[in-house]
């Protein structure tokens, strides 16, 4: 293993294990909002029992959040030199933007948050957390932003042997990232509803603080309702970006080989990467790609085979991920359609609320499936079509890099397990009886 | 012009950080020296547990920006530091989450495990902070690309080390001070007498640093050949420093908390800006060749970059210092053994 292999699996590991619990602070920050807003108007105790209880939960999953997020910060510099130098002109205001911006918000009204509950009056209480939720949505604002950059550079010029800002507009406003960023945020809020209604489900099974928890089902899974509706048409705009900004990702995510107009979609496909081929293609919809891709049935797709072989991307990853996404993309809107439906009534249908219990990685995987098309399907480039990964990476020595990867997924494997651990005591326990 | 503004602008974030993170970097590593009983920890974690995050987030702005302002610094400083700036991280994580988690649970083992996290995450972040900046005082070998050339060890020098006692000391000075200012009672006694205790190698260290600074680095060769440019800091960083040092002692013999913490944040902004305002016109100096040295002008960004930068700092940091004055203010009360269920966020 080299300092480049090294490397990208350090970065995997600290951004795939940050982004377990970034979505759930993204959504789960918006509904302890709403519910002490709620507590707020109408005085009732149970929404502010209800607060308490999630917010338990709430403050263990953002401590991970916030100690996963330094590591990501520094990394560029650390792994990445060469990537910094090229394009820090541009990509590094982004950074500190949102540190400025977002970061601090977020990390002083959170203990605002957490250690006023006696010292503030209700409704200042709820404006911290409504500063929390704002805050990190705003960061997740910026840190997309970067992110689209890297996958569709923009208002930039290659100056002096390095990429210079010129349009700090186009960057924060190109469609590619307002795509990515809803996408990402609806993701987010799909997760956090089905988390709490998958927990809310727990209790109502055990038939336990039924009126807390049944307001709470109703409350997320409404959330996890309206946004997998919103993704599934969103999602298939961001299909419609990629075809137009990445042709070589597109191509991999549908394993798409031959260049040709009306360009079939097939239903289910075995990749074989090697012969540059499908072993097996089955169920073809006529001219479906070309139409999903351009809205337009006799458009024109490239297929990889139209690619330099050192241009295109891991195929059979990408390709898969994007089936998994696609496949609980349309799983989702379906159960919480069901569950939303039967809101009311939803303690008469036990098998409902365990199969929602069971099903609760899934949001999680269809996440972090997501991220590996974005990532590995943007391959071998770090900025699409600038500057290839293999460029990008500092110039180090090995062994550091290989001691630092093991001791990360050491510690972040112990974080997490203490991390799930506590979850689960808390959700065990339920909300307090009685308040203080 | 602009490159100046940042750079000076950039040795305050660092200042700021190292002011407001200190105390809490300090009294984490304290904590098994001075807090005796279970009672006594909760009061000492209390007295921090509101402010350390948005301590830290100084730290992240310090790195965004040193990111966006000088990229070329920024991708050479972190990758030579690798090592250490590895360490510190984990020791972070380490610490962030023993303070998360460690009033989640009455089991004392469970307590015990997160008392040692504290521990290590606030000590060796403390020490390695010192040791960085003085390697950055002091030069580090990097060739015409920015490419690191020596090793760990390179790093663990005799002028480093003592930069990282000088550091750690510091901070365990302000941890007790700020101890002093949140506490009551018996515990305040010991957390002055603490500082009391440490004043006296402070002074000692401090002093061995600034002579071994002579001897080690070219800031004081650069303050002397630039006197005009230098005059202004040049007067009021000793007064910073010095005035910080014995102000605290000073106010400490009287009590007066707010005082003396007051003087001891000085005495760090003072240090630090002692050594960045001396390196300019490098950010980090070569050790192989002064031609391989980043300065302010070869690693910054472009002028618009900055610009835009200038502004985003301008308006929004002068929020986030109104909004943490307000929460400094808002749990500006001391925590004692009466209070302590109060306190408590859950
Ligand atoms: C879509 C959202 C999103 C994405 C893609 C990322 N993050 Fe993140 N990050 C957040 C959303 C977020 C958050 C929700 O805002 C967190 C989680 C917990 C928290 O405090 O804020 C956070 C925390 C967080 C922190 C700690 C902030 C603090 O102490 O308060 C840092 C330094 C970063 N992130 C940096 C990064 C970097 C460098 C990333 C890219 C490589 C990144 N994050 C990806
Ligand atoms: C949090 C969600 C993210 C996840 C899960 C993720 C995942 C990944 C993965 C798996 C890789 C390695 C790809 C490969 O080597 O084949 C990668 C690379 C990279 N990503 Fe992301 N990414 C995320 C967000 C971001 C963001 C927001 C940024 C920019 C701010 C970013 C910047 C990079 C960079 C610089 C690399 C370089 C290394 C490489 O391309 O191999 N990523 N990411
Ligand atoms: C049928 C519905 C969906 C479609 C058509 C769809 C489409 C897409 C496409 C085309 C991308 C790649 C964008 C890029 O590479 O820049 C993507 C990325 C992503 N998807 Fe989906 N998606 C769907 C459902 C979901 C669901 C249900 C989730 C999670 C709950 C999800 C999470 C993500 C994430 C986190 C990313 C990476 C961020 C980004 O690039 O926007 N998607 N999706």
């Amino acid at each position: 293993m080299d300092v480049l292999l090294l490397s990208r699996l350090q970065f995997a590991a600290a951004t795939f294990f940050h982004f377990i619990f970034v979505p759930l602070t993204l959504g789960l920050s918006l509904l302890l909002a709403i519910m002490e807003t709620k507590y707020v108007r109408t005085g009732d105790e149970t929404y502010r029992q209800m607060a308490r209880f999630w917010g338990k939960i709430f403050l263990v999953n953002f401590a991970v959040g916030v100690v996963t997020g330094i590591t990501l910060e520094f990394q560029f510099g650390t792994n990445w030199a060469r990537y910094s130098k090229y394009v820090g002109d541009v990509f590094g205001s982004l950074l500190a933007i949102e540190a400025s911006v977002a970061f601090f918000l977020e990390s002083t009204f959170i203990a605002v948050w957490a250690f006023g509950w006696k010292r503030l009056s209700p409704k200042a209480h709820a404006v911290s957390i409504w500063l929390v939720a704002l805050a990190s949505n705003i960061s997740a604002y910026w840190i997309l932003t970067a992110n689209a950059w890297m996958q569709n550079p923009v208002g930039y010029v290659i100056r002096g042997g390095r990429a210079e800002l010129a349009n700090f507009w186009d960057i924060i406003s190109q469609s590619f990232a307002i795509h990515e960023i809803v996408h990402t945020l609806s993701a987010a809020y799909i997760l956090s509803g089905f988390f709490v209604a998958a927990i809310s489900g727990y209790y109502l099974l055990k038939k336990q603080h039924m009126d807390l928890f049944k307001r709470s089902f109703a409350i997320g899974i409404s959330m996890a309702l309206i946004f997998s509706l919103v993704e599934v048409v969103q999602g298939h705009i961001n299909g419609s970006e990629v075809a137009k900004y990445q042709p070589t990702k597109l191509a991999a995510m549908e394993s798409f080989w031959e260049t040709r107009d009306h360009a079939p979609q097939y239903l289910f496909i075995i990749p074989d990467e090697k012969n540059e081929r499908n072993k097996i293609e089955l169920g073809k919809l006529p001219s479906m790609l070309s139409m999903l891709a351009y809205h337009n049935p006799a458009a024109t797709v490239k297929g990889l085979k139209d690619f330099p072989k050192d241009e295109r991307p891991p195929v059979t990853i990408t390709f898969g991920a994007f089936r998994l996404m696609i496949g609980l993309g349309f799983l989702f809107p379906v159960i919480a359609f069901w569950g939303w439906i039967k809101r009311k009534t939803i303690e008469e249908h036990p098998r409902f609320l365990k199969i929602l219990l069971y099903i609760l990685p899934l949001p999680y995987l269809a996440i972090a499936a997501g991220w590996t098309v974005a990532e590995v399907g943007r391959q071998p480039w770090v900025v699409y079509g600038l500057v290839k990964t293999k460029d990008a990476v500092s110039i180090i020595d090995k062994t550091q890099v290989m001691i630092s990867l093991a001791g990360l997924v050491l510690l972040y494997s112990v974080i997490g397990l203490i991390a799930a651990y506590l979850i689960v005591k808390f959700i065990k326990q339920g909300p307090e009886s009685t308040t203080t | 012009m602009l490159n100046n503004i940042w750079f000076i602008l950039w040795g305050v974030l660092w200042a700021v950080y190292f002011v407001l993170d200190g105390f809490d970097l300090g009294i984490g590593s304290l904590m098994p020296f001075v807090a005796k009983s279970e009672e006594e920890k909760r009061i000492a974690y209390y007295a921090m547990g509101p402010f350390w995050n948005g301590n830290e987030v100084w730290l992240i702005t310090a790195g965004g920006v040193t990111f966006a302002a000088f990229p070329t610094a920024y991708a050479v400083l972190f990758s030579s530091f690798y090592a250490p700036l590895m360490i510190i991280l984990f020791a972070l994580i380490i610490r962030g989450v023993s303070l998360e988690f460690r009033e989640r649970s009455n089991d004392p083992s469970w307590k015990k495990l997160w008392d040692i996290g504290t521990f290590v995450g606030s000590f060796v972040p403390a020490l390695l902070f010192g040791v960085a900046f003085a390697n950055i005082f002091q030069g580090i070998p990097i060739d015409e690309n920015g490419v690191f050339k020596g090793s760990l060890l390179t790093l663990l020098n005799p002028y480093a080390l003592l930069g990282g006692l000088l550091f750690l000391i510091l901070f365990l000075y302000h941890g007790a001070l700020w101890l002093a200012v949140k506490t009551g009672d018996e515990f305040q006694e010991r957390s002055f007498k603490v500082a009391k205790l440490l004043w006296i190698p402070l002074a000692v260290v401090a002093v061995g640093f600034l002579i071994a600074t002579w001897f080690k680095t070219n800031l004081y060769y650069n303050y002397l050949m630039k006197p005009l440019f230098y005059a202004v800091p040049a007067v009021i960083i000793p007064v910073a420093v010095l005035g910080g040092l014995f102000g605290s002692i000073f106010y400490l013999q009287k009590r007066k908390k707010w005082q003396a913490w007051g003087c001891s944040a000085l005495t760090i902004a003072g240090v630090t800006m002692f050594g960045v305002i001396g390196l300019y016109p490098d950010l980090l100096p070569s050790s192989i060749n002064p031609k391989y040295s980043l300065t302010v002008f070869n690693a910054s960004s472009s002028p618009l970059t900055l610009k835009i930068m200038l502004g985003v700092v301008l308006v929004f940091i002068p929020v986030v210092i109104a909004y943490q004055f307000w929460t400094y203010r808002m749990f500006s009360h001391t925590v004692n053994k009466e209070n302590l269920a109060y306190e408590e966020s859950y």
